[in-house]
């Protein structure tokens, strides 16, 4: 978080906590009745998620490192899942995936996660609505009302979603996570909403080998539409229609 | 986020003054925020906090809208209680600020099953005490450099 500097000490009297907190969006609130509130906002409208936005990934394979990690402990960290030394139960919002062509010998290693499917079939199988997808195409699980049936997870073509088995502690404030609900990769929504880009492509640009690119899929403008519009890329399963926001080159 | 941060001290304040008027051993102690709000309605947030707070985490989570009035977080980072080593408590301790309530009137709150209860961002002022500006001052113009 981005903070901001307090006001000289003369004119901050009274600065508790909400001032020092307050960024410099100018926003008026009035307060008509206990629980009746009129916001103002100075400048921009509310930041809610766009609709006329789609978020996706492209990742170019051949960047893409084999004894590369970089995005998956850099999504460890932001979102506090780890590896408690059970592989059959432990989270994976991302992992990397060898591939092999027997013919040819080819070896190939990418990043695979949540794929923010347009028809996503976890949000299809949810018997109680807490799979569902933003209006910016992001797939997330509302845990409010997640029971942990796990439908998802078996629906799922990419083994995306994670059960939590154990009690958690200490989570991240951003990335709440909890026992006998489902989660996945976010697209790092929290960042998203903030303007900023996933914590994986973060780190493969600055540690990694800049295989992957963020952006609005719908904005013709943006790098990420430019290369697919100019490159050839290509969906996993895309044989299943799901029309995934995540893109990969020289797969 | 910033303006959500409040929501929180108003409760402490009012419970304050309610008990005072009739003190007894019968009544929860309920310890006190570290900021006031600026509009407190404690009587209003004391008994519908939680549907706020419902109304604003489907605004966030389920359409991305991050300037809402209530949230979790804001309510944790200001009811912040700090245990005898001086680092603030989370709800496994009876001190916890929810706890105060929430035990008394036997609810039993399960937020924190998959949200942290350790406040976070309030231990950047919590280094100096709440009071010291100048010092805060200072250090923000250092890391803002």
């Amino acid at each position: 978080m981005k903070l901001p500097l307090l006001k000289s000490k003369n004119d901050a009297t009274d600065i508790g906590r909400r001032q020092f907190l307050k960024s410099g969006a100018a926003m008026v609130t009035v307060t008509l009745a206990p629980g009746v509130t009129v916001m103002a906002y100075g400048g921009a409208a509310a930041a809610q998620a766009n609709p006329a936005t789609r978020w996706g990934l492209l990742i170019d394979v051949n960047k893409c490192a084999k004894d590369c990690t970089a995005c998956v402990s850099a999504c460890s960290n932001e979102n506090g899942w780890q590896d408690t030394g059970n592989p059959a139960t432990d989270a994976q919002w991302i992992r990397k995936v060898e591939l092999r062509n027997p013919q040819t010998g080819l070896e190939q290693s990418l990043a695979v996660m949540c794929q923010h499917c347009e028809n996503p079939p976890c949000v299809d199988v949810c018997p109680t609505g807490a799979s569902f997808k933003r209006p910016d195409g992001i797939v997330l699980v509302d845990k409010h009302i997640c029971i942990g049936c796990r439908y998802c997870m078996m629906a799922c073509p990419y083994k995306a979603r994670s059960f939590i088995h154990e009690p958690v502690t200490d989570q991240k404030p951003h990335a709440p996570r909890g026992k006998g609900t489902v989660e996945g990769c976010t697209l790092c929504v929290h960042r998203v909403d903030e303007g900023q880009q996933p914590a994986c492509v973060d780190a493969c640009n600055t540690t990694g080998n800049g295989a992957m690119i963020f952006g609005d899929l719908n904005d013709p403008e943006s790098e990420i539409a430019i290369q697919l519009a100019t490159y050839a890329s290509s969906a996993i399963r895309s044989d299943l229609g799901l029309n995934p926001g995540v893109r990969y080159q020289n797969l | 986020m910033q303006r959500l941060i409040s929501l929180a001290c108003m409760m402490v304040l009012g419970f304050g003054s309610a008990a005072s008027a009739q003190e007894s051993d019968l009544f929860p102690t309920i310890p006190k925020a570290l900021y006031e709000l600026e509009t407190p309605h404690p009587d209003d947030i004391r008994e519908n906090h939680m549907n706020y707070l419902r109304h604003d985490r489907d605004a966030t989570m389920r359409l991305g809208d991050r300037d809402v009035e209530f949230s979790l977080k804001s309510c944790v980072d200001c009811h912040a209680v700090r245990g005898p080593d001086t680092s603030f408590v989370t709800i496994d301790n009876d001190a916890y600020f929810c706890k105060a309530c929430h035990v008394y009137a036997a609810v039993k709150i399960d937020c924190f099953e998959c949200h942290n209860s350790r406040p976070q961002a309030i231990e950047l002022t919590g280094m100096f005490g709440a009071d010291d500006m100048d010092a805060l001052n200072a250090y923000l113009e250092e890391i803002s450099e």
